[in-house]
């Protein structure tokens, strides 16, 4: 699932639950996970090497 | 000084002489929780038991029968640890009704070295948070300034302490919350080793990163107290030498975004252990800033994964705030998650590498005063933050490493509100950590 795919479901979701106020926490969290998927220690199918911390 | 501010030491020594009684110092800690009751430090007073405890202490100690430096200590408990017959509310109301069956491991040791239970203290609700204002039993008041946060998630027990309702509190840490709030109430707060203090009969809010450690007035006294919740005698405290001292300051994310006031009394505190002697070197945690990223890709989904049923059947027992970061979680994929817990590998190499060489890390406990009660954010410089976020911004990452991490006070504003340093050590060498805290604690206290 893409990132923005999943943050459209995650909002429309939460307010069809009448959770509003949980709209900015799922776009905070977007951005966390946006973070966490671009980082060095994700690892590659096509068998690129890993990188070390 | 033989009240319940004393060091423990100076306690024990006065209970074994006879020059004090366990009834006596019990009898003031239950003093102090009735003149202070307006702070909402405790849940649950357990006075009569607390007495019938302190009389048995004494009567073991005149007997010979002395088990140690916490034999006859008053000692408060977050109350989200088990006590066998007694409610352990968790600041909720989604756990009316509760009843323990068996105390938690960390409680039977504590009775076993000793220590009497005086009670049950206030937390934020499901230690879900950093302020200790959202919890069923009311708000906890910051002794120092009551316009200001006691922190949290342990804040009733920090309070506890500062106050002498009790001379030391057992408290538990997620993300900061036994350092966030014994910062904001100017105390000693330990974080062990992840695992070396069980968790077991202590309400999860994520297992993989939930430690369990000691609130107290002084490094000592945390080395105690954290012997009693361990059952190890490390023996008399053996302060490192300052002269010989090799702290690393942390670069970047956790020292980019710091109140200008704490800053200032960090850097103070720095230049006095130099001036000692210390070494002070900078050293670098590389993926330091996407700490907070895989902390909520593990946190939010153990967090969720426990309270899923409670959730779904009474989502009206929690408070609003709680109720949302619950409810957060249940939108983390699964393969956020596993990259969440390769970071978690990730970062943890990293801190062992930056530690390399050196004793401790050095960096503030908190980036910011206490906030304001009831603040959502603050102003660093021209940056407006969120209070949360920057409360965790110099814990949480030790959480995720599992390394040991200590607060203890340096300094205070100009207000007079405490600023805070925190070390962390080695992973597995708590002993090491501590013995650095009480050099640093011994030169801090000259200044």
């Amino acid at each position: 699932m893409t990132l923005d795919a999943w943050k459209a479901a995650a909002i429309e979701d939460a307010r069809a639950r009448n959770l509003p106020d949980l709209v900015p926490l799922i776009e905070a969290l977007a951005r966390a996970i946006e973070a966490l998927r671009r980082a060095a220690w994700n690892e590659d199918a096509s068998g690129a090497p890993e990188a070390d911390a | 000084m033989s009240g319940p501010h004393a060091p423990i030491a100076e306690l024990a020594a006065g209970l074994e002489q006879g020059d004090l009684t366990s009834e006596a110092l019990t009898s003031a800690c239950l003093e102090a929780i009735a003149a202070h009751a307006g702070l909402n430090a405790f849940i649950e007073v357990y006075s009569d038991e607390a007495l019938a405890e302190a009389r048995q202490a004494d009567e073991a100690i005149a007997a010979g029968r002395r088990r140690g430096p916490l034999h006859g200590i008053p000692v408060s408990l977050k109350d989200l640890v088990d006590v066998a017959g007694r409610p352990t509310t968790a600041g909720s109301r989604v756990r009316r009704g509760h009843r323990a069956r068996v105390d938690a491991p960390v409680v039977s040791r504590l009775r076993e070295a000793g220590a009497v239970i005086v009670g049950k203290c206030n937390l934020h609700e499901f230690a879900y948070g950093t302020t200790s204002e959202d919890s069923a039993f009311g708000p906890v008041s910051n002794p120092l300034d009551g316009s200001r946060s006691a922190g949290g998630s342990s804040g009733g027990s920090a309070v506890s302490v500062a106050t002498g309702m009790a001379v030391a509190s057992v408290g538990t840490d997620t993300g900061g919350s036994i350092r966030i709030p014994a910062a904001a109430c100017g105390l000693v707060g330990l974080k062990p080793t992840f695992g070396e203090v069980s968790a077991e009969g202590v309400v999860p809010l994520s297992r993989s990163l939930d430690h369990v450690g000691p609130i107290t007035r002084t490094v000592d006294d945390a080395r105690l107290v954290l012997d009693g919740m361990t059952g190890r005698r490390s023996g008399p405290l053996k302060p490192a030498g300052v002269g010989a001292l090799r702290l690393a300051e942390p670069r970047g994310y956790l020292l980019d975004l710091v109140d200008e006031e704490i800053r200032a009394v960090f850097g103070g505190a720095l230049e006095a252990l130099r001036a000692r002697g210390a070494i002070i070197a900078a050293t670098e945690i590389p993926s330091a800033a996407l700490g907070p990223s895989v902390y909520l890709g593990i946190q939010l989904v153990e967090a969720t994964a426990y309270h899923a049923r409670t959730l779904e059947k009474h989502p009206e027992a929690y408070s609003p705030a709680v109720r949302l970061r619950l409810e957060l979680g249940r939108y983390v994929l699964a393969e956020d998650h596993v990259r969440a817990l390769a970071g978690q590998r990730w970062l943890r190499r990293e801190v062992d590498t930056a530690l390399e060489g050196f004793d401790a890390l050095a960096l503030p406990a908190l980036p910011i005063p206490p906030p304001p009660v009831g603040a959502a954010f603050v102003t660093i410089g021209d940056r407006s933050e969120p209070v949360r976020s920057l409360m965790l911004r110099q814990t949480q990452l030790f959480n995720l490493t599992g390394h040991p991490a200590i607060v203890l006070p340096c300094g205070t504003t100009a207000a007079g509100l405490p600023c805070s340093l925190q070390l962390v050590g080695a992973r597995g060498r708590t002993a090491d950590l501590i013995a650095v805290a009480a050099a640093c604690e011994a030169v801090f206290s000259s200044l």
